[in-house]
Parts: C-alpha cells; structure tokens; sequence
C-alpha cells in the first residue's frame, strides 16, 4: 500500500485562496478523515491528491514518488464519488471491470478479480443489473467494487454516504470501515459529518477557512481540541465554552456569580498560556458536567432534549450564553429551575479568547 | 438488516375497495380527445396523400375534376421524372409495336405514352448531389459540433460566451441576405457548382445549430463520469469515447436528424450556387415545373422520393429522438 505526503500543497482559484499551503503525511494503511463544514477546501484537497485538480503550488509524494504532475491514471489511486458516478450505460459487471479493462487485464484474470470483489461486497447477484435498477447503496457498493478491483495503492473517497439514506448510512459505515481493516488500504475520506469522522478515522484533519485546524486521532480531536473551532465543531452538542475572567486560580464568569477554581494541575499552564491577560474561555464536553446539589458551578434549566439512551439540558448561565449538559434521562428537570454542577477536573479545557488556541497543559514529570 | 418499511407492515392494512369507474364526463372527455386528433392528424397527412396518389396517376387521372381518390395506378409519373425521353412518329411507333418482347417494363410503360426512352434523365444524378452533400455535411457537422460542444462545455475556453454568441449569430440572418455575397466569394474561390463548395456551406450553416444542441447534452452528463474514468486509469480521448459517447448518443441522434433535414431540403442557396454538376434535387424540382409543361406525376413522384430517405432516418433513430428532443428533461 502507500504512504501519501503532501507538503505546502495549496490551491488558488484567482486571488481566492481554496486551500492555504498545507502539510501532513498519511501513513501505509491509515484511515484518515478530512473534516469540516462546506467550502473548507477538504473536497479540493482530496481532488488535487487525485489528480483531477491540478495544484497551484506544493508537492504531493505517493510512496515517496512525487506525483504531482502526473496525469490521474498514472498515479494508481482510486477514486469514490459522492453520487457514485458508475457509468449508466455500462452493467454492474462492466463498470466493475472497467478499470481492470484499462491496464490490458486478460479476460480470465478481470473474472476472477471480479468474483473476488462481488463476494467481499456481496454484490454477486447484482452484477447483471443496470447502476439506474439498483439503490443508492448498491450503487455505491459497486462503486466501492470498482475501486478496490484494482488494488490501488490509495482510496480516495468524497463523501460516499452522503447521498443515502439515515440508516443505510450506518450501515455502508461499518461496511467501509470493515473493507478497510481486510484489505489494509490506505485511504483518505472527505465528510462534513463529524460523526461519520469519530466513527471512522483512525485520524481525523480538520479543515476550516481552507486550512487545517488540528490533525489528530478521533479522542484527541474530542477532548483535546486545539481550537475553539475544533471544540465548536466536534461533538453534538459541542463543546461547552463560557468566558470568563482568570484571577489567582479562579476564574469568574458573567451572569449568575458562577466561581470555577481552576485545578491544580492547570494553574501554571494558564498563568503562562494567557501571558497576563485576565480573558479565558472555559470548555467542556456536556458529559464532563456531574450534576450534583453542591455543584459549584449553577445554571438555569432552558429546555431538556431527550436523546433517547440520554438527556441533554439547556441550561442558560447568563443571559446569552447557553451550555448543554447530558444527564441521566430518567430524571426530570422542570424548566427555570436551578441546577447545580461540576466539572470533571480531567476532561476540563481551557483556550485564550485573544488566539482562539487552547493552553496546552503542562506534562508533569 | 432489515427494517420495518422492508419487511412491510405486520398486520394487513384494509383500505377502501378501489373503484375502477370512470366518470361519464371524464370518458366523453377522452373520446372527444380522440376524435380531434384524428380530425387534426387528417389535416395534416392530406397533403402527403395527395402527393402520393399523385404520384401513381396517369396524366389523364391527375388533371380530371373532381380529383379521384380511386384510380388505376400507373408509374408514368417516375418514368417521366428518371428518364430522358423522345416523342416517337407515329410511322416509328408502329416499328417500335412490333417487336415488344425486347422491351423492359419501363421502355413498354414510355411506349404506351407514345414514346421513347433515351437515357437516365438529370433528376438521377442530382438526387445523388443531394445523397453525396447532405450526408457528408451532416457527418461533418455533427462530428466538428460534438468536439467543439465537448471544449465548450469542459473546458475554461478564453471568451467562451463571445465566442458561443458568434458561433449563434451565424445562424440569425436569414440565408437569401447572405446568397450573393456568398456567389461572388464562390466564384473568386471557384466554388460555385462544386459538391467541395456546398458541403463546406452547409457544414457550416449546420455547425452552429450543433455546436449549440450538443452542448447542451453534454453539460447534462455529470462530468464525475469521466472524472471516474480518469482515475481508472483512462486518457481524456478514451474517456470521451468510452463514456461521453455512449452517454451523449440521444442528442447526436436528434443532432444529426435536424442536420439532414436542413441539408437535405436546403433550396434557396441550391438554387443560387449550383448548376449542372453539383445541383441538388430540391432546386431541380422545382425547375421541372417550367420545362415542357407542368409533368404533376413527375413533380409528385419526385416529392415523394425525396421525402423517403429523410423519413427513414427519422425513423431508424426514432427512439433516440423521442429521448433527445426532450432536452434531456427526461433521465432513464
């Protein structure tokens, strides 16, 4: 398989920067998730490793072979789109073949190949059929068929569950995540969806405004977001952040005379972190909160979302900021009550509001 | 896995009994429908009967008032329109009488009229014009339009929409304006009556009309289909002929049916820019009203042999048509 690099790789359309010069390196047989909302250049970035993009500026380097330049059949990746692009006039069988037609394959070797894959994907009684007689996620399992007949050096895919249905999704998740692990294939994947990415990646890069804001594995990314983006934009609800102002191990937030002493271990850090400054952003995940009557942190109940296994409760701190906290969902909480809490001091982070970048806690030896 | 909506409901739905009844109103509706467009249908195919039973009259049939509907078919009327042919002395038709085993159907049928046949007539071989411009004009036109349709529609082309207007505005003065300029640039370049110099014409009259039609097919294929196919492994040109080809067959089709029949029935620059050697058919039927009398027969039979070869195209692709002329609106 292959290792993929791409250093200061970055894409111009006009002045308009798509992709910011940009590094990072996927190693053999990773599985790695390009995230971030729309028009974060994640698309482009997979589009310029294929080839189909060309690049404005950068090296790109399959196993070490700088690949550039080279046109997108030369570069022995595969590629998976979004609405599958299997060719409708060509049978599932054909377009399976397809690849395998190009590299001059003799006929006994593209039947083999082709049974082969069919049963991995259990796509055998689907070959005779037209890509229009089949579901969406059929479709897409013929187009997974069609890259991995090839044994590629690299699968790219765009968002191949994006245009299926909610429980087929997490199905064809699992499926990929399983061809994955069999077949030991480096793979790069784009989505916009974070839990797609938690459940997948065994890294996740997380792009916004056409640079990448943290590389990371799915945990590190969840509870070590680097930025108040990252910490925004990973986890449903995200992150909990609140202002506040750090004094002598404390910190005091607006609205209801909430106090936070910050844990020992985080004191130092934060001195150093904020240089001075008295502004700090406080976050936590809504399951770091432990409601509890001598909690010392307090917040008005908003509304109460049941999620099912559990609760979610809005709880309002001052007047227009508003955290999620996840409860017990047998207990309930009426509405304008106050609720007391506390903050795992293990899962508790805190940013700088000046450079929106978290303060990293200092290892202590 | 299986869902609910999979497996279907458990216990069985009971719905109201359907009614298969149509409303008298609705039916007197459909049938009044009906009966319109047959009338219109009519309408429309009565001159395309007339000119067919025309074409099987005699001459004597086509000019009795009131016009017969039934008659004794006689092919007089292609003998007069493919042959050359001499009025024959009364002293020679008796010479002519007296041996008829010699004599094919077609000299028996001149013989029965009072004369002789002396050869193919000019109609034969410009009807071949016709077959010879109008084909090679349509192929070229439709295969330059495909290529050019492609560029515009894939490519950053510099000044794209200017040049997709100026490709437009060939087609937006009516053809009679441009007829002279185009005879004397022809007569400098010695193109007049030439096949060279019509097809070139014609190709490029067509070329904008395609350019334009195929476009739009095209941009209707999603271009993650060649993109695909890049990726497995195929060069542009394998790409565009693997998959864009076979993707864009409806709208050559319909492409390549409006192109002929422009081609095909063109007359008025026919009439100017051609001739002997390179006339078409369409200018040489009308010329035959004002030789030696109105031959109706003649005129119709060579109507109607003109006719035939465009109607069998449009048949032949005529399921491509259906698809193509829809734009595309319609997918699978």
């Amino acid at each position: 398989m292959a290792t993929i690099e791409l250093r200061q790789v970055e894409k111009k359309f006009g002045d308009l920067h798509a992709v910011k010069p940009l590094d990072f390196t996927i190693h053999d047989g990773e599985f790695v998730v390009l995230l971030g909302p729309s028009g974060c250049g994640k698309t482009t970035t997979l589009r310029m490793i294929s080839g189909l993009e060309a690049v404005s500026g950068g090296t790109i380097l399959l196993n070490g072979r700088n690949v550039t330049w080279l046109h997108p059949s030369e570069r022995d990746i595969a590629f998976v789109f979004q609405f599958y692009a299997l060719y409708p006039h060509l049978t599932a069988r054909q377009n399976i073949a397809f690849p395998l037609q190009a590299q001059g394959e003799s006929r006994e070797k593209i039947e083999e190949r082709i049974s082969e894959v069919a049963k991995l994907l259990r796509i055998e009684h689907l070959l005779g059929a037209h890509p229009g007689q089949l579901s969406g996620g059929d479709q897409q399992r013929v187009a997974l068929a069609r890259a991995l007949v090839r044994r590629p050096a690299a699968f790219l895919m765009d968002e191949p569950l994006g245009a299926l249905d909610a429980d087929f999704r997490e199905s064809m998740r699992a499926e990929i995540k399983r061809l994955h692990v069999l077949q030991h294939a480096t793979t790069i994947y784009v989505t916009h969806d974070q839990v797609e990415a938690m459940a997948m990646g065994d890294r996740i890069v997380v792009m916004s405004d056409a640079q990448i804001q943290q590389i990371g594995t799915p945990s590190e990314v969840y509870y070590k977001p680097a930025n108040l983006f990252v910490a925004r934009f990973i986890g449903s609800p995200g992150m909990n952040l609140i202002n506040g102002h750090y004094a002598a191990g404390e910190v005091t937030m607006a609205g209801l005379d909430n106090r936070y002493d910050v844990p020992q271990n985080w004191k130092s850090a934060l001195e150093k972190g904020l240089k001075g400054e008295k502004g700090v952003v406080v976050g936590f995940r809504p399951e770091a909160a432990q409601i509890n009557d001598s909690g010392q942190l307090v917040g008005k109940v908003y509304a109460t979302e049941m999620q099912g296994s559990s609760a979610v409760l809005h709880l309002t701190i001052n007047e227009d900021e508003i955290i999620h906290i996840r409860t017990d969902r047998l207990i309930h909480y009426p509405i304008d009550t106050l609720v007391n809490f506390d903050i795992n001091p293990q899962m508790v982070r805190f940013f700088n509001p000046k450079t929106e970048l978290a303060i990293e806690l200092e290892v202590t030896q | 896995m299986t869902t609910f909506e999979e497996t279907g409901p458990r216990t069985p739905v009971v719905e109201p009994t359907r009614v298969d009844k149509v409303h008298p109103r609705a039916k007197l509706r459909k049938s009044v429908r009906v009966i319109l467009t047959v009338i219109v249908t009519f309408v429309m195919i009565v001159p395309v009967l007339v000119m067919i039973m025309t074409a099987f009259k005699s001459r004597a049939d086509i000019v009795t008032p009131p016009p017969k509907v039934f008659f004794h078919p006689t092919l007089e009327g292609f003998l007069y329109l493919f042959t050359d042919r001499s009025v024959l002395s009364p002293s020679n038709l008796e010479a002519e009488r007296a041996h008829p085993g010699d004599l094919n159907y077609w000299q028996k049928l001149a013989l029965s009229v009072g004369q002789k046949i002396n050869g193919p007539s000019d109609y034969v071989g410009r009807l071949k014009n016709s077959v010879i411009i109008a084909g090679t004009s349509t192929i070229l036109s439709v295969i330059l339009g495909l290529f050019a349709a492609y560029a515009f529609s894939r490519f950053k082309v510099a000044g794209k929409d200017d040049l997709l207007f100026f490709i437009l505005s060939t087609r937006m003065l009516p053809g009679v304006v441009v007829t002279i300029p185009l005879f004397l640039l022809y007569k400098q370049l010695g193109w007049n009556d030439t096949h060279i110099g019509m097809i070139i014409l014609y190709t490029v009259f067509n070329l904008s009309f395609s350019v334009w039609l195929l476009k739009g097919f095209i941009d209707e294929i999603p271009i993650e289909y060649e993109e695909a196919a890049l990726v497995d492994g195929y060069t542009r040109l394998q790409a565009f002929f693997k998959i864009v080809l076979p993707q864009a067959v409806n709208g050559i089709a319909a492409t390549t049916v409006f192109c002929l029949i422009f081609a095909w029935n063109e007359y008025a620059f026919a009439l100017m820019l051609t001739s002997e050697k390179a006339r078409t058919a369409p200018p040489s039927i009308a010329t035959m009203l004002g030789s030696g009398g109105l031959e109706w027969s003649a005129i119709a039979a060579g109507s109607l042999g003109f006719l035939i070869p465009v109607a069998i195209v449009t048949f032949v692709l005529r399921d491509y048509l259906l698809r193509g002329v829809t734009f595309g609106a319609v997918r699978k």
